[in-house]
């Protein structure tokens, strides 16, 4: 009995990896007859899924599309990608193995900054063109060769707040921020940049991004002479900062980051939202752009093509719509798919209009956006009104 | 500095009432059973997740939050016949893995259900805010106080005066002389795992509208009620309650007049101090095994 289940056990596994290697094969072979091959590793489970999620059902659209029309240079794009959970280590070992074993042209990935941070050696070691999808700035700054990066960073965030409450007068502000990483790495750059808009950070507050309640730190920053709230944060927190903030009746002009730019936010916290300030990608704003923005007619063609297929866009897909094509035009104009050839062109990318912004990229700029890139945005009445 | 410790108590006392039922579910299966089911977090988040979801599937809203605390209660009933009954011969740190393994399992069932979204609960309620003096609070507050005040009372009625509860206890004591005097041991363990899986839903239910639930906000919920229960001194229910309270009272004042980047730190040194000077807890009998 026990005889014949451990051979028919042995016989299923035989069978399996027979299938594997028929498929590596064919695999290999498609490689063969010349494919450009695109790898991305992307956090598609675990916390940061909704990041990974929506860039992938955008590369694979993309790449579809594009192979429909006859692919990039005549050959076809082949997207081989995996994923990291969020996880630093498991991303160096599938760059290592999109470098080493799929042998891709380049990198378009890298939901996390900390996914992203761990495979920047890697990267430059291999001499291998990666564009990442990541938020922090210190993925750019200082300039590495190989790497470049398409989401606006969380110090163009900090900057875009300072300014509008430079406009509006306010020089003291509260800061509250949570525990994650997002949290601390806009908390420093907030810090950093609020002496050169001449503001005056008079209350420095944080949560635990698990914590039920603010009402707490929020008492504390009402007895300061604070004149405006600046909370930066993104998830569930940021939502009850709000909800906590009219409970208490504070009456100060809230800000929140580009992490919150989602209508999720809008639905938690619900009438606590209006009022609420912040700098945002245009993409959720697409529709009140004037005619004349060169991006709306990118955004409105990215929104309507992504909803038809899968739903409501979010602005992490249009981080990988960027790198996407900025990697594809980069490909066209260098008429081939050496690497030190396609990196000086995407080094090169100049008026690349993406969801983003428009792109003009430098030997000292691998981002490439201005902080025109982000919109201004107000909550009126559970929706995004673009003030500028 | 009087008004803002007024508001600082408030948010204490709010916060530390959900800690205080989550501790309270802690306490009643160790009492029972000497094990701590780390699965208690989850009953929480089970609670508030079902409440949202039945009530946004149409179902009245008192329906829905009596199916949802059912529903838990089923959930952690299935837990104890499914899981730890089979297990019965093994140690408690056996059987308190198994509750690990089970939290596991039950998040991730969660997070298949309901997907990796944020959702909250319209409260009770209203949410026009209420003035006592220079602090706000919600109506929802209240309500979590006051449920909370409820239940506990409840429990206490359960253990002191009914024959089931008593019969419970008696199995915290001694489960074989327990057997002896005719006591269904099994059954006793099942309605304790029942209990507190009701306790842990009613927490989640009464947050809900004032926090936001996702698959996995069952862990640090979990983490604060152990501490609360470990404060007031385990298998105490009582004491759970109190250390609960006191739980979110250390947070919210020690955030608010010390600094609120160490607001945990606070709390667990407070307790840490506690265990060293009395290891069984403020309110734990003292117990030793005799070699």
């Amino acid at each position: 009995m026990y005889r014949t289940m451990i051979k028919g056990l042995f016989a299923c596994m035989l069978g399996i990896s027979s299938a594997l290697v028929l498929t590596l094969s064919a695999a290999s072979a498609v490689h063969a007859s010349g494919t450009i091959k695109i790898g991305s590793f992307l956090a598609l489970t675990g916390p940061a899924s909704f990041l990974g999620d929506p860039e992938l059902k955008t590369l694979q659209m993309y790449v579809g599309e594009i192979n429909q029309k006859g692919g990039v240079l005549g050959k076809k794009l082949e997207l081989v990608y995996y994923d990291t959970s969020g996880k630093a280590k498991v991303a160096k070992d599938v760059v290592k193995r999109l470098i080493k074993k799929d042998r891709v042209d380049l990198i378009v990935g890298g939901s996390t900054s900390g996914t992203t941070l761990a495979v920047i050696d890697i990267v430059e070691r291999e001499k291998i063109p990666f564009i990442s999808l990541a938020g922090s700035i210190r993925i750019i700054k200082p300039v590495k060769k190989w790497v470049f990066k398409t989401p606006h960073t969380d110090r163009m965030a900090a900057a875009k707040i300072f300014e509008d409450m430079k406009k509006r007068n306010i020089s003291k502000v509260a800061l509250i921020t949570g525990n994650g990483g997002f949290d601390k790495s806009g908390h420093a750059q907030c810090l950093d940049l609020a002496p050169k808009y001449g503001i005056n950070i008079v209350a420095d507050e944080s949560y635990n991004n698990a914590d039920t309640d603010m009402t707490t730190q929020l008492t504390k920053i009402r007895a300061t002479d604070a004149k405006a709230i600046l909370n930066f944060g993104f998830g569930k927190a940021p939502a009850i900062v709000t909800k906590n903030v009219r409970q208490l009746g504070i009456k100060l002009p809230l800000y929140q980051s580009h992490g919150v730019a989602s209508k999720k936010f809008i639905e938690l916290a619900g009438d606590a939202a209006n009022g609420v300030r912040l700098p945002a990608a245009a993409l959720i704003v697409a529709e009140q752009l004037p005619d004349n923005d060169p991006q709306k007619p990118v955004l409105l063609s990215y929104k309507k093509k992504y909803e038809a297929k899968y739903g409501p866009v979010s602005t992490f897909g249009g981080h990988a719509y960027d790198g996407l094509f900025i990697a594809v035009e980069a490909i066209k104009r260098a008429g081939c798919v050496d690497k030190a050839k396609v990196r000086d062109e995407i080094e090169k990318t100049k008026g690349f209009v993406g969801t983003g912004g428009v792109f003009n990229m430098g030997p000292d700029d691998h981002l490439g956006l201005g902080l025109d890139a982000f919109k201004m945005v107000e909550i009126e009445n559970g929706a995004w009104k673009l003030l500028y | 500095m009087y008004e803002q410790l007024l508001q600082y108590l408030i948010t204490g006392i709010t916060v530390g009432s959900a800690y205080a039922l989550v501790g309270l579910g802690f306490a009643i299966i160790y009492n029972a059973s000497d094990v701590v089911n780390f699965a208690q977090g989850e009953f929480v988040m089970i609670g508030a997740m079902s409440a949202i979801f039945l009530n946004a599937a149409g179902i009245p809203y008192v329906l829905s939050i009596a199916l949802a605390v059912a529903i838990t209660a089923a959930v952690g009933m299935a837990l104890e016949k499914f899981a730890i009954e089979p297990a019965r011969n093994a140690s408690v740190v056996s059987t308190i893995i198994i509750t690990i393994g089970a939290s596991i399992l039950l998040r991730g069932a969660a997070l298949l259900i309901w997907g990796k979204d944020i959702y909250g609960l319209k409260p009770f309620t209203g949410e026009e805010t209420i003035h006592i003096g220079p602090a706000t609070l919600l109506p929802q507050n209240l309500w979590v106080m006051g449920c909370t005040a409820v239940s506990v009372f409840l429990v206490k009625y359960f253990f002191d005066r009914t024959r089931t509860g008593k019969a419970i206890l008696a199995c915290s004591y001694n489960k074989r002389a327990a057997y002896l005097v005719g006591i269904n041991v099994k059954k006793m363990l099942l309605i304790s795992y029942g209990l507190s899986a009701c306790l842990g839903a009613v927490a989640g239910i009464l947050i809900a509208p004032i926090t936001f639930f996702t698959y996995n906000a069952g862990v640090m919920l979990g983490l604060k009620g152990f501490s609360a229960a470990i404060l007031g001194g385990m298998g105490n229910p009582m004491g759970a309650v109190a250390g609960g309270l006191m739980l979110g009272l250390l947070e919210s004042i020690g955030a608010g007049l010390i600094s609120s980047g160490y607001k945990d730190a606070i709390a667990f040194i407070i307790i840490l101090l506690v265990l060293f000077l009395k290891p069984s807890g403020l309110f734990g009998k003292s117990s030793w095994e005799r070699v």
